[in-house]
């Protein structure tokens, strides 16, 4: 079976087995990054390029990391020291980029969608670090990763998703990932955050409350509230969120005993989650960071023309 | 040049005319229509077997981006493009720059139009100075200069009062208010329909309400100062029914709608297709299926495009980035065929909404083919297929939804004050 994407901007856009593909190399991927010596030379010579538009910490040193552990050349490029400042287009920075022959763009960007857009500009391949309030595919791969991690399936779970589903590009491909593989979703967050017929894109219910949501459930995965998104119109203040949407240790307990606790980062301690959570044992929020670079040398890998890795 | 239009389907609505004649133009009027009348010395005729022949079609919604932004569109290339889609008279929005607030920039565009453009225009002065919302517009003096409604479109006047004093102004000097029906803050920084699609996409939505709200609002200021008001560009079910009911009681409200309004859903977007965004934006199956029983009760008076063009450079961009608007010109006469022959409406349905109702809510004194009338004519024919191609069309601007697509019926031949201005076979 071979992977035949040659960019990967939304978990939208693959198949169930291309999502276990990518999965299956990560977790071979995870033994190079257990080994004394982190480096394999199966992308030695290529290039990417890592162009940033919004901010991050994690997701870009994640890819880096990713990158240099696969041994191809690693260029980084920030939005505050682009010439995006300058005015130029994304399609000319794209297209001034690739005279320079990278093989892989991984970008950030605050648009929808402005992948598929570069997508049609550029013959390299295009990997989605975050577009807009669209998807973050690699998040998405990273959290089901983690879920397989603990239950050894992802299929016929539960899964709890609580926040500003609205503006959340996580929400959206893990919504998009775990519902093909089978588990069923529950969202819970004030109605201001709830987009229209988001019920129609899997095994998707919206519950009324954030017990209902996290009632039973197999993994409660927290949306970071991002001040920025929310303006002054979708909630009265983080006081009043938290009270009703913050998980606390109290609340967990209509989870499962063994419910896993996620959270995408960077967490806003005491708003979303108390710290008691964050730092309790249900929580695998740095199992997830781990396991973020190894699902970033999969996606780096199959878009190279990777095959699948035994 | 006198013209002799043979063996066409004569349709003019205004008259309950629907016959297979002929009609005899000279001297740019009308002077006969019969059959088989006989072409004199000098006449030119025209083959019109299989074709209809009705009242040049208007365009109540073009914007011409001349003066100012002639990049995109201007007034010669404009209505080439018009006379390529059959029109023989348009209407152009205000949101010019400077903006069509006063008679000097009025008279630049009837000046320009008639020295070097290929069909009418009328131009539509601004409600606001500068379409800012804030001071009335010379509206006495914009229509002294030829202008034939007053609107802010692109710019909807967001203070009630203002709207209700422009109203009542506008009235006073018995010019029409055309009115681009949208709550901003509803539709705030909105780029396509909320909905679905939108949470699919993650795009931020513009809400059907956002329309609604401002379609009531405009209705009932209306009906209280006793004004007539036009709604531009109806997209959304809930404005159909809202102006339904507001004609019912007697409200001097007409309407329009636009081809894509009645063709596409907001499943277009998909891809992020910026040739897909405009405001209002597309909707979904339901306003569709109003927007065509709107058409064929009569609740929609009219067809307009609301034409707005776009340099590639203002499309080919992110989609957040990229302008509202579609060309609509050219594919508008095919699109709106298409619902004669899908039986939503009859053909003299049609030239009404493409002709008679135009002119008879902006008093053009068009619309119309009885004997002495302004002979403004387009021969359609109904039956000829062709493939909408971006290096074909006669606008500067490409940015259209309908590319690739295959179109049946066109103008075959355009006549504007008895001189044939486009033709093709």
């Amino acid at each position: 079976m071979s992977f035949r994407h040659k960019h990967i901007i939304a978990l939208r856009d693959l198949s169930k087995d291309d999502i276990e593909q990518l999965l299956n190399t990560a977790e071979s991927m995870r033994d190079i990054n257990s080994r004394e010596i982190k480096k394999v030379p199966t992308l030695r010579g290529k290039t990417i390029i890592n162009l940033f538009y919004e901010s991050s910490t994690r997701t870009r040193t994640s890819f880096e990391i990713a990158g240099k552990r696969l041994s191809a050349d690693t260029v980084n490029i920030a939005s505050s020291s682009s010439s995006a400042t300058k005015g130029e287009t994304l399609a000319d920075t794209a297209l001034n980029l690739l005279a320079m022959k990278p093989d892989i763009i991984v970008m950030r960007h605050a648009v929808s969608g402005s992948h598929y857009f570069l997508a049609e500009k550029v013959n390299c391949s295009i990997i989605n670090a975050g577009d807009g309030t669209h998807e973050h595919p690699s998040q998405g791969l990273l959290d089901m990763l983690t879920i397989k991690d603990k239950f050894g399936r992802l299929d016929g779970l539960k899964v709890a998703i609580v926040g500003d589903i609205t503006h959340s590009r996580v929400a959206r491909s893990n919504i998009q990932g775990l519902t093909k593989l089978g588990s069923s979703i529950f969202l819970a967050g004030p109605p201001t955050m709830i987009p229209p017929g988001v019920e129609r894109l899997g095994n998707v219910t919206v519950c009324a409350t954030m017990k209902e949501a996290i009632q039973d459930a197999d993994v409660v995965m927290m949306l970071r509230i991002q001040q920025e998104r929310q303006g002054k119109t979708l909630m009265p203040n983080a006081r009043e969120y938290s009270r009703y949407f913050g998980l606390n240790s109290q609340n967990l307990q209509y989870a499962k005993p063994d419910a896993m606790v996620m959270h995408p980062g960077p967490i806003n301690r005491g708003v979303e989650m108390s710290s008691y959570v964050v730092d309790g044992n249900q929580s695998h929020i740095l199992k997830q960071v781990e396991n973020g670079v190894a699902v970033r040398m999969a996606m780096l890998y199959h878009v190279c023309g990777g095959t699948a890795v035994e | 040049m006198n013209l002799l239009i043979k063996n066409g389907r004569i349709i003019d609505p205004t008259q309950n005319l629907d016959q297979t004649c002929d009609l005899l133009i000279e001297n740019g009027t009308i002077k006969e229509i019969g059959k088989n009348l006989v072409a004199s010395a000098g006449v030119q005729s025209i083959d019109a077997s299989g074709c209809y022949v009705t009242p040049g079609l208007i365009d109540m919604h073009v914007h011409l981006r001349d003066p100012g932004l002639e990049y995109k569109e201007d007034i010669v290339s404009g209505t080439k493009s018009a006379v390529a889609g059959g029109f023989t008279s348009l209407c152009c929005m205000p949101n010019t720059k400077p903006a069509i607030d006063n008679k000097a920039v009025a008279s630049y565009i009837i000046n320009k139009a008639k020295a070097e453009g290929f069909c009418n225009v009328f131009p539509v002065g601004a409600i606001t100075q500068g379409s800012k919302g804030e001071a009335l517009a010379e509206m006495g003096e914009l229509k002294e200069s030829g202008c034939v409604a007053v609107s802010d479109d692109g710019h909807p006047v967001k203070s009630s009062e203002l709207m209700r004093r422009a109203l009542q102004y506008a009235n006073g000097i018995g010019i029409p208010l055309i009115t681009h029906a949208e709550d901003l803050d509803l539709v705030g920084a909105g780029t396509m329909n909320e909905g679905f699609t939108s949470t699919e996409l993650g795009l931020k939505g513009i809400p059907r309400v956002a329309e609604d709200i401002a379609t009531s609002r405009d209705v009932l200021l209306a009906e209280y100062t006793g004004a007539p008001i036009h709604i531009a560009h109806v997209s959304t079910l809930g404005s159909v029914e809202i102006i339904r009911a507001a004609k019912a009681r007697g409200v001097k409200v007409t309407c329009e709608t636009a081809p894509h309004y009645f063709t596409l859903t907001d499943d277009a977007v998909r891809g992020y297709n910026t040739n897909a965004k405009m405001n209002p934006p597309l909707r979904e199956a339901a306003d569709v299926a109003a927007i065509k029983a709107g058409l064929k009760d009569g609740t929609i008076d009219c067809i307009a495009t609301d034409h707005a063009p776009h340099h590639l450079d203002e499309k080919d961009v992110e989609f957040d980035v990229a302008m509202n608007g579609i060309v609509g010109l050219e594919t508008s006469l095919p699109l709106s065929l298409k619902l004669v022959s899908d039986g939503v409406l009859t053909l003299a349905q049609l030239v009404e909404k493409m002709s008679s109702n135009p002119s008879k809510i902006l008093s053009l004194e068009r619309g119309i083919l009885t004997v002495g009338a302004v002979a403004d004519v387009t021969v359609i024919d109904p039956a000829m297929e062709w493939v909408v191609d971006a290096d074909k069309l006669a606008s500067k601007s490409k940015n259209s939804p309908f590319i690739g697509w295959k179109m049946q019926g066109a103008a075959r031949c355009v006549i504007v004050a008895g001189k044939v201005v486009d033709s093709r076979s």
